[in-house]
């Protein structure tokens, strides 16, 4: 079975071959990370995936089914979340607010039972929230429930929006730069959630990073990316020693 | 400062916080039940009035403070809702029919305006629904058969199982009977999956999507369900009045409402009664106003659009979220006086935006 594969994946923007000829498959259960400079294309990959950008060519297959003609707002109930590299919460929502939205795929009320509330949406409503206290205990939320996140600082709102994509329940998430703008210690929590999430959670992990020994430290493969083109693929070592992606990141 | 102890889950899932607030709701709601028993006829009228622009600000609410999107027309949904009513009932068909009918009607042509709309935001938007009520205006005057043309239509009191009820008490309790129904079930959408999704969508589009909501579908519902309680408002607004007329739902009522929740306090439900409660009093103020001020003011044509347009842009420079937003603002002073901060309502600039993906 294929878990997930991208095949001949390429955007074009105007002249920009953003993503070019991209191939890659990810195992189930593993983390895998696209690495890359500034401008490679690792985002639009993203983009790709969540289906917020048409594909000039390729495919993409989710758990053997090809999800290339899947709208946007399908994406999550398939059991794909992800983050974004700059944060997109919903600002003047408190973090519980925020984390429900995240159960919006398995929302089974319809409208009707929302207006008048019945019985089976109140309950529906309180499965809901047990399943959003579950990620607030697993990412050490609880103090910060209330709070609106526009009043949060930066290092909270990315583990509110980690919270939000695991809301969703997923089997693969995406995550955007994890530890980008986050000290040191940040880093090391989002380092050992990320292996939670791999290891107690089981749920399959595309990661783009830019923290190499957060690369190391948790990647099962690395694939490196540069002007939207594969210059390598394999373990997290080998990737880094690779000459061609040493000369990237130096500039060459 | 009140803290308040939540053992169950249950406990943020109801409309009020705590038990505080069930008691003022509740004695809020007796006074105006006994409003009427003590008050003479103009004041039952002006309440009925402020209930009546409530009912309209909620449903403007749940479109421009809820899910982001402006509305410059919901004169044409309220003029709708009260034709359909008035034609109706004309007909000889009873007020349980028709009065829902003019919500459905007005529903319906939310959606109409909604569904070709649901790429634009903003100005465009602002634009376009604006576009929509100057039509709908058109069609009222024109469409003689059904609306009475430049006549107008007149309305015929309200009948409620045989009994037709031509007092104005009697317009106050239905007027206010409407309005605490509307506040629930809007309070109720608003705690469930779609109300969270209205929000997503004001906030970010993008991550909407990618949380599972359906951008197209979320903004037809609003759209829908905001046009159908100013549709209902509008069938009140035709019994006030008795008499319609093609003028009565122009462009400076469709601003009156946008006034009324700016002013009020933008992504709330309190908001919208504390802007009608404003929006009611203002024509009074005006007219006291105008006793004080030279003639050569006090007699410009157009002053009280005029004055509106200022409000509105005073508000949105100085207190965005409006009197509901001052008032949680005093009542923290006070609640955690003397040690209020300045800034505590200051918003972070904690980190930039790349605007890419907007
Ligand atoms: N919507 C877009 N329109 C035009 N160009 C884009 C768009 N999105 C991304 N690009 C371009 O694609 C390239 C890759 O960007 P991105 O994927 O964000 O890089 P990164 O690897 O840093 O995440 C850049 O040259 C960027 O300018
Ligand atoms: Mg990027």
């Amino acid at each position: 079975m294929t878990f997930f594969q991208a095949d001949g994946l390429s955007i074009h923007f105007g002249g920009i071959k953003a993503v070019d000829n991209v191939n890659f498959t990810i195992e189930k259960g593993e983390i895998f990370t696209i690495i890359g400079p500034n401008g490679a294309g690792k985002t639009t990959i993203f983009n790709l995936v969540s289906r917020i950008y048409e594909p000039t060519m390729g495919r993409l297959v989710f758990q053997d089914q090809d999800i290339t003609q899947v709208p946007a707002h399908k994406v999550a109930s398939l059991g794909i979340a992800r983050t974004f590299q700059n944060i997109e919460l919903f600002e003047h929502a408190s973090v519980l607010h925020n984390l429900l939205i995240g159960r919006h795929c398995h929302r089974k009320s319809n409208l009707l039972s929302e207006i008048l509330f019945l019985p089976s949406t109140k309950r529906l409503e309180l499965e809901h929230r047990e399943k959003v206290e579950e990620v607030i205990d697993f990412l050490d939320l609880a103090v910060y429930r209330d709070q609106m996140i526009a009043n949060l600082p930066y290092g909270v709102r990315k583990v509110v929006e980690l919270g939000r994509a695991l809301c969703i329940e997923p089997t693969l998430l995406l995550l955007d730069e994890p530890s980008s703008g986050l000290n040191v210690e940040e880093t090391q929590d989002m380092a050992f959630w990320i292996e939670d999430i791999k290891n107690d959670l089981g749920i399959t992990v595309l990661m783009v990073e830019h923290d190499m020994s957060l690369v190391s430290q948790v990647s099962d493969r690395v694939l490196a990316l540069n002007y939207g083109r594969v210059l390598a693929e394999g373990a997290p070592r080998e990737v880094q020693e690779n000459a061609e992606v040493v000369r990237a990141y130096l500039g060459g | 400062m009140r803290f308040i102890f939540k053992t169950r889950y249950e406990q943020d899932l109801n409309i009020a916080r705590h038990g505080g607030d069930w008691f003022w709701y509740g004695l809020l709601l007796v006074l105006m039940v006994l409003a009427p028993l003590v008050l003479d006829l103009f004041y039952i009228g002006e309440l009925t009035l402020v209930l009546i622009y409530a009912i309209a600000g909620v449903g403007l609410m749940l479109l421009v403070g809820y899910t982001g999107l402006v509305s410059l027309g919901h004169a044409a949904f309220l003029g709708i809702g009260a034709y359909t009513n008035a034609y109706f009932l004309g007909q000889g068909w009873p007020f349980l029919i028709t009065f829902p009918l003019s919500g459905i009607v007005a529903a319906l042509a939310g959606i109409a305006i909604g569904v070709p709309t649901l790429r634009m935001t903003g100005l465009y938007l602002a634009i376009a629904t604006l576009a929509f009520s100057i039509i709908v205006e058109k069609v009222f005057s024109h469409w003689s058969s059904v609306t009475g043309g430049f006549d107008g239509l007149p309305v015929d009191a309200p009948d409620l199982f045989g009994y037709e009820l031509w007092e104005p008490w009697q317009l106050y309790y239905i007027a206010l009977v409407v309005l605490v129904l509307v506040l629930w079930g809007s309070a109720n959408l608003l705690r469930s999956p779609t109300g969270r999704a209205m929000v997503a969508v004001r906030d970010s589009e993008v991550s909407a999507q990618s949380m599972g909501v359906n951008l197209a579908w979320t903004k037809t519902i609003a759209f829908a369900v905001s046009a159908g309680i100013t549709g209902l408002a509008g069938a009140l607004f035709g019994h006030f009045v008795q008499h319609l007329a093609p003028d009565s739902f122009a462009i400076l009522l469709s601003i009156q409402l946008l006034l009324l929740v700016v002013v009020g306090g933008v992504g709330s439900l309190h908001g919208a009664i504390y802007g009608a409660i404003f929006v009611g009093a203002l024509p009074q103020l005006i007219a006291i106003a105008r006793d004080y001020l030279p003639p050569a003011v006090s007699q410009i044509p157009g002053l009280e659009p005029g004055l509106f347009g200022v409000i509105l842009v005073l508000f949105i420079i100085f207190e965005p979220f409006g009197i509901y937003g001052r008032w949680r603002k005093v009542k923290l002073y006070f609640d955690l006086f003397p040690l209020y901060k300045k800034a505590t309502f200051k918003r972070q600039k904690a980190y930039l935006k790349t605007e890419r993906l907007r």
